[in-house]
């Protein structure tokens, strides 16, 4: 469950981006609230993006070093999950009760998360302690000590919240779709790794992990608060000078996902059965991305007015959830989506799933439901800007998909370019039915597995 | 938790609010404009410019906890149903508006309160409360409706709690705690309750509680009173006042024994400890004690510098997760809880002796100057925090208004937690612990047979 939550967000990262442009449109109507980017460069060349946001006296700063979870090596996978859930725990001088202490006493966050596709970090700080918040942060970064008692003790949680996943039915059925559809590729594993791979990784591994992709080359920093540039500067060398200039080389090969629309029922026994599925998707450089996802909010990406909604929740009542969304990896893409009903109702949820695609990618959308769509996702925009923490991921997001500094002022053109015969035909190419494969975990009756 | 929502997009609950309340203060930080409409209905403006974009709320003064014997899960199904239409739009208008608007909208219900909220471009505000005040009084549903949303609420039950063992732990346990008081029952119904909920009784519901002089409007954003002020007036002003509503509940008796709720499930793989004792809260019972035991609940467990994680995760090294918590915004009795999640290998008894024994040393010894200079200082940051977390102001007017608070008392809060001493800390640990019975829950693995 929380490895479904967490691709969910990932993908609700970059249709933040797209939200970026729409959001031009509505900025344009009240220009005092115009969002400046600034690209700024220390002393030392780190770069950071900022927005600057005197709201608070707080400091919200953003993080990411592209190669993830991915990357772990053959028979370690879990290593940088582990990774960012010991970093902050122990550094320099500071042993683990100190560090989380001298934390704790400030109110400062600082973590670190292991995506499939980049190791990511957040600090946020009140500004009264921000001094302390960036060396936390250097420490953090350049002298974790992975001393033996966090170690353990992060193992234990990870191990156990591993076992809860596999008890959950819409992490067996989101599982076994990702090792069917990326099987014998890096993306069929689990970035929490397994009980056995987690059980084996050692301190070692750990500082290997540290030194081969902790470096100046794959690092994107965003910031949003109340500091201006100059300032910003010295804490960027300050945290971050020190740090190895080049990461060791990584390659994540591209993969086409073999989903060939099948059905996979998983036997758990539960009263409710998890169906999720998946289809082949596209990247998010692909040409036809915007369009992609002005569609995929037409089928199933708006919350009470989608397709899947009205067919599967509001007219025959099967779902409380029905949802779809695009997953664009780096090296690979996927139209996903999920539902949970009751085992004797699952046959005929599948079906109408299915009755849903096929007619979608026949007719594409009406030419009202793309005005519609269009309306949200550029009216929407605004609504990016509502905390630090969102346009500080926004701001990340922009520099690992190179998007442009003026990303934010272009989004919504993007989004208004996309004409009903480009939505034609891209439903058309994208949205394939007979390559609709589902994953059931439940008791789902008078399904069975089979292609 | 003690909340449900529309759709999955669930809020974070309890901590969100406790993090809010922490911020409204001495300082005055969340800084609101109020005034009451001559319906009666009270309007809460919290202005916040930073985007072009406001959330509008409409929270109701009934919840869960309101509903009648025999039909629970009643306000919850009603919340669903009020997307269904009404005598001047048909279905689907509502979300379809919002949505082609560029807004974000759901509804979730508590036992105290049940709320409807957008988030929207400002200059849609006057759109979004048109649309609300009108299904304040509108509202049309039919059978032919209330039966695929019957299956909806019954699939998201079977989502919350009889998929999940833990969740069907929970609901054992409320019911075991409260012997009287209405927190005893599920917040989204007893299934077969849902089952018999019909229109007559939904709609009776409806009409008896949803009236502007039994609502609380809350606009977050950027907007002024003075702006909002016509608006309030001429859509939710116009709706004429309802009957006068007395919230009755009932009262807790005194607990006569300890008791132990014990779930041993298959799919169960970490296991949990947690004991629960009632409380008083802001309306409910020994009133007094509701800002020292927010103190208290941080210094026992609220987070890496707390008691309970540093003797049982770090120097026990029993268990992998140990806290407290306290929340003291419920109208009816509130809950101090403690709890844990033991490593692999160690025994329940471990973990409730060492949990026990940490109370008792709370009891005779009490918490220091420096433990209560901490969890204060904490308390005041996170209000800080609060303060840049968009929506929280208005959801924490919405909880304190539609449960007999007041906007100063959100106001003064930090002035409240301030003045809470060494000596009050441990009278309200006295109070609450010292001697009372208690619902201890133990969630285990049941092995595969």
């Amino acid at each position: 469950m929380m490895r479904f939550v967490s691709i969910r967000r990932l993908l609700a990262a970059v249709p933040a981006l797209i939200m970026v442009l729409t959001m031009m449109a509505a900025l344009a109507a009240s220009p005092a609230h115009a969002v400046q980017v600034e690209r700024v460069t220390s002393p030392g060349g780190i770069e950071a993006w900022l927005i600057r946001d005197h709201s608070n006296p707080i400091t919200t700063l953003k993080l990411s070093f592209r190669g993830g979870a991915a990357l772990d090596p053959d028979g370690k996978s879990g290593l940088a999950n582990l990774a960012a859930a010991t970093m902050d725990e122990g550094a320099g001088d500071m042993d683990s009760n100190t560090f989380q202490k001298a934390l704790d006493e400030r109110s400062i966050t600082l973590r670190f998360t292991a995506g499939r596709d980049r190791f990511d970090g957040s600090l946020r700080t009140l500004n009264k302690h921000r001094d302390e918040a960036f060396e936390y942060l250097r420490l953090a970064l350049n002298e974790p000590r992975f001393d033996e008692e966090p170690v353990e003790r992060m193992r234990a949680r990870i191990i156990s919240g591993i076992r809860q996943q596999q008890e959950d039915p819409r992490n067996r059925a989101g599982r076994a779709l990702f090792e069917t559809a990326f099987e014998g590729h890096p993306y069929a594993r689990d970035n929490d790794g397994t009980v056995e791979s987690v059980s084996a990784l050692t301190a070692a591994d750990l500082r290997t992990f540290v030194g081969e992709r902790i470096a100046r080359d794959n690092l994107l920093i965003g910031v949003v608060g109340d500091i201006d540039a100059e300032t910003l500067k010295g804490y960027l060398d300050k945290a971050f000078g020190t740090l190895p200039e080049k990461a060791a080389p990584w390659h994540v090969a591209k993969i086409a996902p073999k989903l060939s629309g099948g059905v996979q029922v998983i036997d758990v026994d539960v009263p409710q059965s998890a169906i999720q599925f998946a289809q082949p998707g596209i990247l998010r450089s692909d040409p036809d991305f915007y369009t992609a996802y002005v569609l995929n909010y037409v089928i199933g990406g708006g919350g009470f007015v989608s397709r899947l909604y009205e067919e599967v929740r509001e007219k025959r009542g099967l779902a409380y959830s029905v949802y779809s969304y695009l997953m664009p990896l780096d090296a690979a893409g996927a139209v996903m989506g999920g539902a949970a009903t009751a085992n004797a109702r699952v046959a005929e949820t599948v079906t109408t799933v299915r009755d849903v695609w096929k007619k979608f990618a026949d007719e594409g959308p009406t030419p009202e439901e793309l005005k519609d769509a269009k309306t949200y996702l550029t009216g929407a925009f605004p609504m990016r800007f509502t905390s630090s923490s969102a346009i500080a991921d926004m701001l990340v997001g922009m520099q690992e998909e190179n998007l442009g500094i003026d990303y934010i002022e272009k989004r919504n053109s993007y989004i208004e370019a996309v004409t009903l015969e480009d939505a034609k035909r891209v439903a058309k190419r994208l949205y394939q039915p007979d390559k609709l494969t589902f994953a059931i975990a439940g008791k789902p009756e008078g399904v069975v597995s089979g292609n | 938790m003690r909340m449900i929502s529309k759709c999955v997009a669930v809020f974070a609950l309890v901590a969100v609010v406790a993090v809010a309340w922490s911020e409204r203060a001495a300082a005055k930080i969340f800084d609101p404009e109020t005034f009451m409409l001559d319906n009666g209905m009270q309007v809460v403006v919290i202005s916040n410019a930073r985007a072009p974009v406001v959330r509008h709320m409409v929270w109701y003064k009934v919840g869960a906890a309101d509903e009648a014997p025999g039909e629970t899960g009643i306000a919850h199904l009603l919340e669903h149903l009020m997307f269904k239409g009404t005598t001047n739009y048909g279905p689907g208008v509502f979300s379809g508006q919002v949505a082609r608007n560029g807004g974000q909208e759901n509804a979730f219900t508590s036992y105290d309160y049940t709320a409807y909220h957008q988030t929207i471009a400002k200059d849609r505000l006057e759109m979004m409360m048109k649309l609300e005040a009108d299904r304040m009084t509108n509202l049309v549903i039919s059978e032919a409706q209330v039966a695929p949303e019957r299956d909806v609420v019954l699939e998201e039950r079977r989502s919350r709690v009889d998929n999940s063992p833990s969740a069907q732990l929970r609901e054992q346990v409320n019911a075991a705690l409260y012997l009287n008081y209405p927190y005893r029952r599920p917040i989204i119904g007893w299934e077969h309750e849902i089952r018999a909920l019909d229109v007559d009784r939904i709609l009776a519901f409806y009409k008896r509680y949803y009236a502007p002089n039994n609502a609380v409007l809350i606009v977050e954003g950027d907007v002024t009173a003075e702006e909002l002020k016509p608006l309030a007036e001429k859509y939710y002003g116009v709706i004429p006042r309802g009957p006068e509503i007395e919230r009755v509940r009932t009262t807790e008796p005194p607990a006569r024994a300890d008791k132990r709720v014990v779930l041993e499930h298959e799919r169960v793989t970490q296991p949990a400890w947690s004991r629960r004792f009632i409380a008083p809260s802001y309306r409910y019972g020994e009133t007094e004690h509701a800002y020292a035991l927010q103190v208290l609940a941080e210094i026992v467990g609220g987070g890496p510098s707390s008691r309970l994680h540093k003797r049982l995760v770090l120097d026990d090294g029993i268990a992998l997760s140990a806290g407290s918590y306290y929340g003291a915004d419920d109208l009816g009795p509130a809950t101090f809880v403690f709890y844990a999640s033991p490593k692999p290998g160690v025994g329940m008894d471990r973990i409730e002796a060492v949990i026990t024994d940490e109370i008792a040393k709370l009891l005779a010894d009490g918490i220091t100057p420096a433990e209560l200079e901490g969890a204060i200082e904490r308390m005041r940051n996170n209000a800080v925090f609060a303060r840049d977390d968009f929506g929280t102001a208005a959801r924490v007017f919405g909880s304190t208004l539609t449960t007999g608070g007041t906007v100063d008392e959100v106001e003064n809060w930090l002035d409240r937690i301030g003045e809470v001493s060494v000596e009050s800390v441990a009278a309200a640990a006295k109070h609450v612990l010292d001697g009372k019975h208690h619902v201890t829950a133990e969630l285990l693995a049941k092995p595969q047979s």
